[in-house]
């Protein structure tokens, strides 16, 4: 991956580019070259890429360039800009690395173009979970919009989604997780195990949940379930009458003080917890390690209902050909080849290709951040401050444990016009 | 008009009229041109862009051209809107009450008590200080102030004078109505100062002289006089209140609905021909309240 000084076959490599972007793409493709790192770093090539906080990050960009000279221009936006980018400036970007959920409203809107499969070298590598929707071959399709529900479609110049995997990817799947209640155990005073606790009245005023309506929908529909309040056909495709009953429920709640406040950014959930504001709240697993860093007691709790998951993906802008489309494959199989993944992973994420990454982590690494396993060494970050102390344990376990428990995905609902005039309803009341 | 008086002067200083071009004749659209543009550009092409999409169809993955009235029924035809209407107007109606009072004697302090020009800048520049930060920062800055464990509560629980934190300090109307008149009332200063800078103090000391009081001067010459200037902060703080989401978002902690949030939402579902009629909607009636206060005070004055 570093021998960037192969010059013999950078020169040929330099005038099959000369000669035509289809002859380089096909050569790439077909796998007649090998070693290809160097090639971009002539041809100046730049791909222009958004997306989320937690995947645009600076040392990617170092990383990329180095590797493959490859220029990553990142813009790091919240979710909300994302999706509103992709689909009204697609000039502007190359490579959108955005949610699976918004990617249901995103891809049909013709911004993206679709992956050719038997370009993508670690296809084969990738999480079952974006292919099948199962991790492992007897676990349960989750609920709402699964990655693998989006993440195909019928044919090259299709906008429809396809029900079983075909040719054509709409998203390479790049950073996941699984998101539960985040809590203060130095202040609830007792055990936490299900969604319904944050209900408890011993916690009115102290709880929160998110403001941003497809994902906040998605934590009342646990808390709903686990009351025992109503049973959903589809969580992340409510009908109206569930709709109804799930912002009702909101609003009484809300009237009688349950909550303390309503968040929508990632400094705001990690304010709220560590000023004592709120005790239990719907939180994000980077959230609660930003809270413990600042010396407070806060705990990702696993809860037996399961966990709420979210998934991020990179894709193609419709614009793309020619060389431009060569560098973004190959950008996208550098970052499903290991390095990435293990920086992801080490950042409490979870990275697409496992197997690769694995290489890319220590054995300790490896057991405390995916097989749940008690760290022998101090966890660093990625930065290489200790995050961890000798012994800890990652909350929830390993990986197949977490994402083994998925109950449902952020979603798209095909009633999201009803559902955001309610959501709004339930903000104003 | 000044332009038709010139014209003939340079007309008859310049024979070149025979060719039937006068260069002065297009010269005001010349010089008005770059603005026009730009205002034409960045301002209009947008808004109507936006009440043109305003009238689109939209689902769940697309928007669709067309001319449809549902988006503005669905607006104006819901109690969350009027709800929130009521709620962006009543902030608005209690910060600008209380920004204009506040502003009003700092400018007044300002321009009246301190003596010297140089000193005068001094402290207005004080005032701009806070500036310095970005408004988000000195947003959020009230909320490690007023929380449960803030400063507020700490002291007055350790002082014992109440028995425990007083909740309704933060994530409440009262907060947001606090950070939104903090963040705002320079927007009020400065044009009142810059009024009151204006009066020619001979008319005070006429006043004077003809034997008013102090509160006479005041709610007679100065005050009257201090109109345009209130009309002006007026409409900065207005128009800010109105479209202002993220001080209602934070500081309420989301307890609160505001216009803008609402908008923000539906386009956070890609919702964009109803966050555009609601736009649509807060831009006439802001048009409207700014209108009606140009109808109150001539602001011409001024400039």
């Amino acid at each position: 991956m570093t021998n960037t000084k192969e010059t013999k076959t950078g020169i040929s490599r330099r005038s099959l580019l000369k000669t035509g972007a289809a002859a380089v793409g096909l050569a790439a493709g077909s796998g007649a070259i090998t070693g290809f790192p160097t090639i971009w770093a002539q041809s100046n090539i730049t791909l222009r890429q958004f997306g989320t906080g937690v995947s645009n990050l600076n040392a990617i960009a170092d990383k990329c360039k180095a590797d493959l000279g490859i220029t990553l221009e990142m813009t790091a936006t919240d979710s909300d800009a994302a999706a509103q980018r992709a689909v009204t400036q697609p000039d502007s970007y190359d490579i959108a690395d955005i949610e699976y959920w918004i990617c249901k409203k995103v891809f049909p809107s013709g911004v993206l173009q679709p992956m050719d499969v038997s370009k993508l070298k670690y296809y084969d590598e990738l999480v079952p979970l974006f292919k099948t929707g199962k991790l492992t071959p007897d676990s349960v399709i989750a609920q709402g919009t699964a990655p693998h529900t989006v993440g195909f479609v019928e044919a090259q110049d299709s906008k429809v989604f396809a029900k079983a995997p075909t040719n054509w990817f709409t998203m390479v799947p790049t950073i996941y997780n699984a998101d539960t209640l985040g809590i203060r155990p130095d202040l609830v005073g007792r055990d936490i195990t299900t969604w319904a606790d944050i209900m408890d009245p011993a916690f009115k005023g102290k709880t929160a949940i998110l403001n941003i309506p497809s994902i906040g929908i998605m934590d009342a529909a646990m808390i709903m379930e686990a009351m025992g309040n109503i049973k959903y056909a589809d969580k992340g495709n409510m009908t109206k009458e569930e709709i109804d009953k799930t912002i009702d429920f909101l609003i009484k709640a809300k009237q009688d003080g349950q909550f303390r406040a309503f968040w929508k950014s990632f400094d705001e959930s990690v304010n709220l917890m560590a000023s004592g504001e709120v005790v239990i709240q719907s939180m994000w697993s980077p959230a609660v390690a930003a809270v413990r860093s600042k010396g407070i007691a806060c705990r990702f709790q696993p809860l037996k209902e399961g966990y709420r998951s979210w998934g991020g993906g990179l894709g193609l802008a419709a614009h793309l050909s020619g060389a431009q489309l060569d560098a973004a494959y190959e950008y996208i199989n550098w970052y499903t080849s290991g390095w990435v993944g293990g920086y992801l992973n080490r950042q409490g994420y979870y990275s697409a290709n496992m197997v690769s990454a694995k290489k890319f982590m220590t054995e300790d690494e490896w057991g405390y951040w995916i097989e749940g396993k008690p760290a022998k060494g101090d966890i660093k970050a990625p930065d290489g401050t200790v995050m961890e102390k000798a012994g800890a344990l990652r909350d929830g376990g390993s990986f197949e444990e977490r994402m083994g428990h998925v109950a449902c995905w952020n979603s798209v609902m095909d009633e999201d016009r009803y559902m955001v005039k309610r959501w709004n309803e339930f903000i104003a009341a | 008009m000044t332009v038709a008086l010139e014209r003939p002067a340079i007309a008859a200083a310049k024979p070149a009229r025979r060719r039937g071009f006068s260069l002065s004749a297009v010269t005001p659209y010349l010089q008005s041109a770059p603005l026009a543009l730009i205002l034409g550009a960045f301002l209009l092409l947008p808004i109507l862009m936006i009440v043109v999409v305003s009238f689109w169809d939209y689902d769940f993955a697309a928007m669709y051209p067309d001319f449809l009235t549902t988006n503005y029924s669905d607006v104006l035809g819901s109690w969350v809107t009027w709800k929130t209407y009521l709620n962006t107007i009543k902030f608005a109606a209690i910060v600008w009450v209380l920004t204009l009072f506040i502003g009003f004697w700092v400018a007044y302090f300002l321009a009246f008590h301190i003596r010297t020009t140089a000193m005068q800048m001094v402290l207005f520049l004080v005032c701009t200080v806070p500036f310095l930060t970005s408004n988000i920062i000195r947003m959020i800055s009230w909320i490690p102030v007023l929380g449960r464990n803030g400063l507020i509560n700490s002291t007055l629980v350790h002082l014992g004078l109440v028995p425990k934190p007083i909740e309704w300090l933060l994530y409440s109307e009262f907060a947001v109505v606090l950070a939104m008149v903090h963040l705002y009332t320079l927007f009020m200063v400065t044009p009142i100062f810059n009024t009151l800078m204006r009066i020619d103090r001979s008319l005070v000391e006429a006043a004077r002289d003809a034997g008013a009081s102090g509160w006479q001067v005041l709610w007679n010459v100065i005050l009257p006089l201090a109109k345009p200037g209130m009309a002006i902060g007026t409409i900065f703080v207005v128009t800010l209140v109105m479209a202002d989401f993220s001080t209602v978002q934070v500081i309420s902690g989301g307890q609160s609905a505001s216009v803008a949030l609402m908008m923000k939402n539906q386009m956070s579902l890609l919702q964009y021909p109803a966050a555009a009629a609601n736009a649509v909607v807060l831009l006439v009636l802001v048009l409207l309240m700014v209108a009606g206060i140009l109808r109150i005070v001539d602001i011409r004055k001024e400039l």
